[in-house]
């Protein structure tokens, strides 16, 4: 089945696209081909991009993260719509969500302890965290101001795609553990209410992390403990919305086996989670206007041309078009492969290009074949 | 001599296959290489077309010039338990640890700290001695993507700063030395593609500002241009002599349809458009003078015998 992406942009019900996937097969550039393409045909788009290319992300106007969507310029605005973009800066979002949320006194002590400041700037982990929470604060805001009417998120180049989806639950679950529990614990009550495997627990951390770093990590989960009420809360609503039917993820991938199981994967796992799969983009697929030139036809014909040493040039351009032949045929195998695996799946395959997208037009380009 | 070799590269380049292509072309006749994975995603069960690795150090295939390989996927989570058991002969109390969800703790909230147990299980292996002698002749690390590299060897650092006194503070200085010293090589594997070039570069800078060394930087999947300059110059400014290509298909006897000599004729084009970005994307590598090293493109895709060749590729 084919995937009509005009008609997902076009759809007034489609409130917010996120394009997952592998990294390395265009993710972020499809975001944002259609975040613009969406834009010129009338929506009031906002297109949240995470650690974009330098060129791609000059094309949009970013040039620097501050974590604040800007207006796009030089978009077509005819119809009435507009694009701003933003790129993900996750230290600033998790300041921000602290400074809002604790009391000034207690937004201080949480800043300055040096736990804090190495889960929120050097830990992996934090920025799909703070994805969500960033997506989370976009959609109060579209629907507070209305301000935008389509978000299209990027998800981060995470060890697994679906480190994305899991951040919030398991934020979330780690919430409820009874770890931080008996972490704050020695804060607020005595000791003497524990079992005697927590308090087992209790001094082996003492002796391996050494009295001071225990207190630092107390200090600081007590500092953050008023925030997690609220944190698992902005979590599990914007889980809640992933759910919803005017979510539509597109998984993007590459006609290439690795990318393919990812995305095989990811599809599952979406269904499982009944999060709504509107298609797969199938990016970078090599084509030829000249499909009757078969790759064995065109070696043949180079080395007869070689042996008989006759147009050296010609006998390259057609080993040129042998080696693209091959590339043809075993993406159209691997692509008609996974549509077999996956009959109920709308599917939308993209053409390769020669030239990295740069600017606006390039990425017209790309919506231009998104849409074809 | 170096002995841990750190190999990293954006995600698509293929650095686990070239890791797993590192480890086989180190195993000289006699020796012992360890091929260590930390992403937990089995991309060495896969490589090698074997089922997932156990949290075992196991014999997974013989190197072409007749050495040993092994494979490990570290688990964080049964590092933490080995390591307190190692340190603290904590059999017990590490259970007690797991009951109250203090290893879930580890490896969710504080990412970074499944990062410390990582390095530091690579950190042991390097320098493991069995039978008064090393356990392992070297290690190659498939260690985390260019965008997490520098975090990922820099975080006993961090630790250090953090823990200003006790064991693990030692346990982090000593990482650290390994890291920093000779011992260890950081290889990056990248494609002549705009994103994974510019990440190499700035990983190198980062690198180099954390004292870490650069062994080499691999450029994978080469492909080599039937043009030569001359007639890619001519494509890059479509200016192909088509009186040519329609003579020359002629006399290797293919039928030519209207549009088969422009077809070729774009496809040359796109493809010269194509190597000039790839040079382009080559001179700025090259610019950072360090050891380059190119592998071949493997066009039916890596299995058993193309990972035999790229580690033959790699031994020259």
């Amino acid at each position: 089945m084919n995937l009509d992406l005009d008609a997902l942009i076009d759809d007034p019900e489609t409130r917010i696209i996120v394009t997952c996937g592998a990294g390395g097969v265009g993710k972020t550039t499809t975001a944002a081909a259609l975040g613009l393409r969406a834009a010129e045909r009338g929506r009031k788009v906002v297109v949240l991009t995470i650690d974009p290319a330098r060129r791609l992300a000059q094309s949009l106007g970013l040039t620097e993260l501050d974590n604040t969507p800007r207006a796009v310029a030089e978009v077509n605005a005819k119809n009435g719509g507009r694009l701003d973009a933003m790129m993900l800066d996750m230290k600033r979002t998790f300041d921000d969500v602290v400074l809002q949320h604790a009391t000034p006194e207690k937004a201080e002590q949480i800043l300055a302890n040096p736990f804090y400041q190495a889960l929120s700037s050097s830990f992996a982990g934090t920025q799909e965290y703070m994805a969500m929470e960033k997506l989370g604060q976009l959609h109060k805001q579209a629907e507070r101001t209305g301000d935008w009417d389509l978000i299209v998120v990027d998800t981060p180049p995470s060890r697994s795609a679906l480190d994305f989806l899991d951040a919030p639950e398991r934020l979330a679950s780690l919430l409820e553990g009874r770890f931080l529990r008996l972490l704050l614990a020695p804060a607020r009550g005595p000791f003497k209410l524990m079992s005697a495997g927590v308090n087992m627990a209790m001094s082996v951390l003492n002796k391996v992390l050494g009295a001071q770093v225990l207190t630092d990590v107390q200090t600081f989960v007590a500092a953050f403990d008023t925030l997690f009420g609220g944190f698992r809360q902005r979590a599990e609503k914007t889980v809640a919305l992933l759910r919803e039917p005017h979510t539509a993820f597109l998984v993007v991938a590459a006609p290439q086996n690795d990318a393919l199981r990812e995305a095989s994967y990811f599809a599952e796992r979406l269904r499982a989670e009944g999060m709504p799969l509107a298609g797969v983009v199938l990016n970078r697929v090599t084509t030829t206007q000249a499909p009757e030139l078969s790759a064995e036809r065109s070696l043949a014909a180079a080395e007869k041309l070689e042996e008989a040493d006759k147009s050296p040039l010609t006998a390259a351009v057609l080993r040129l078009h042998a080696d693209k032949m091959q590339q043809v045929v075993g993406d159209h195998k691997r692509a008609e492969r996974f549509r077999r695996g996956h009959r109920s799946i709308r599917i939308v395959e993209v053409p390769a290009l020669a030239d990295d997208v740069h600017d606006l037009t390039g990425l017209r380009q790309i919506a231009e074949l998104l849409t074809a | 001599m170096a002995r841990l070799h750190v190999v990293t590269g954006k995600g698509g380049t293929g650095k686990t296959t070239v890791a797993a292509a590192m480890a086989l072309a180190l195993a000289e006749e006699g020796k012992r290489i360890l091929l260590v994975e930390v992403e937990g995603r089995q991309g060495l069960a896969q490589l090698f077309d074997v089922p997932p690795l156990p949290y075992v150090e196991r014999r997974i295939a013989q190197g072409p010039a007749g050495g040993e390989v092994f494979a490990l996927a570290v688990d964080a989570e049964a590092a933490l338990l080995e390591y307190l058991d190692m340190y603290y002969h904590l059999g017990r109390a590490g259970k007690a640890l797991e009951k109250v969800g203090a290893i879930d703790f580890v490896t969710t909230i504080a990412p970074g700290l499944r990062d410390v147990l990582l390095t530091g299980k690579v950190y042991e292996a390097t320098r493991r001695k069995a039978h008064g002698k090393l356990a392992y002749d070297a290690v190659v690390l498939d260690a985390p993507p260019t965008g997490r590299i520098g975090r990922f060897l820099n975080v006993n650092h961090e630790v250090a700063g953090l823990a200003k006194v006790g064991p693990i503070r030692n346990q982090a200085d000593a990482i650290m030395g390994m890291l920093r010293s000779d011992v260890t090589q950081v290889h990056l594997v990248t494609l002549l593609e705009e994103m994974p070039v510019q990440e190499t570069l700035d990983a190198v800078e980062q690198l180099e500002a954390l004292d870490l060394r650069i062994g080499s930087i691999v450029v994978n999947m080469v492909r080599n241009s039937p043009l030569d300059d001359d007639a890619l110059a001519l494509a890059v400014k479509e200016k192909l002599p088509t009186a040519e290509l329609t003579k020359g298909l002629r006399a290797a006897g293919i039928t030519i349809g209207d549009d088969l000599v422009a077809t070729l004729a774009t496809e040359a084009h796109d493809h010269a458009i194509r190597i000039g970005l790839e040079r382009e994307n080559r001179d700025r590598i090259d610019a950072l003078g360090k050891k380059v090293v190119e592998l071949a493109l493997q066009p039916e895709g890596i299995d058993h015998g193309a990972l035999f060749d790229l580690a033959e590729e790699l031994r020259r």
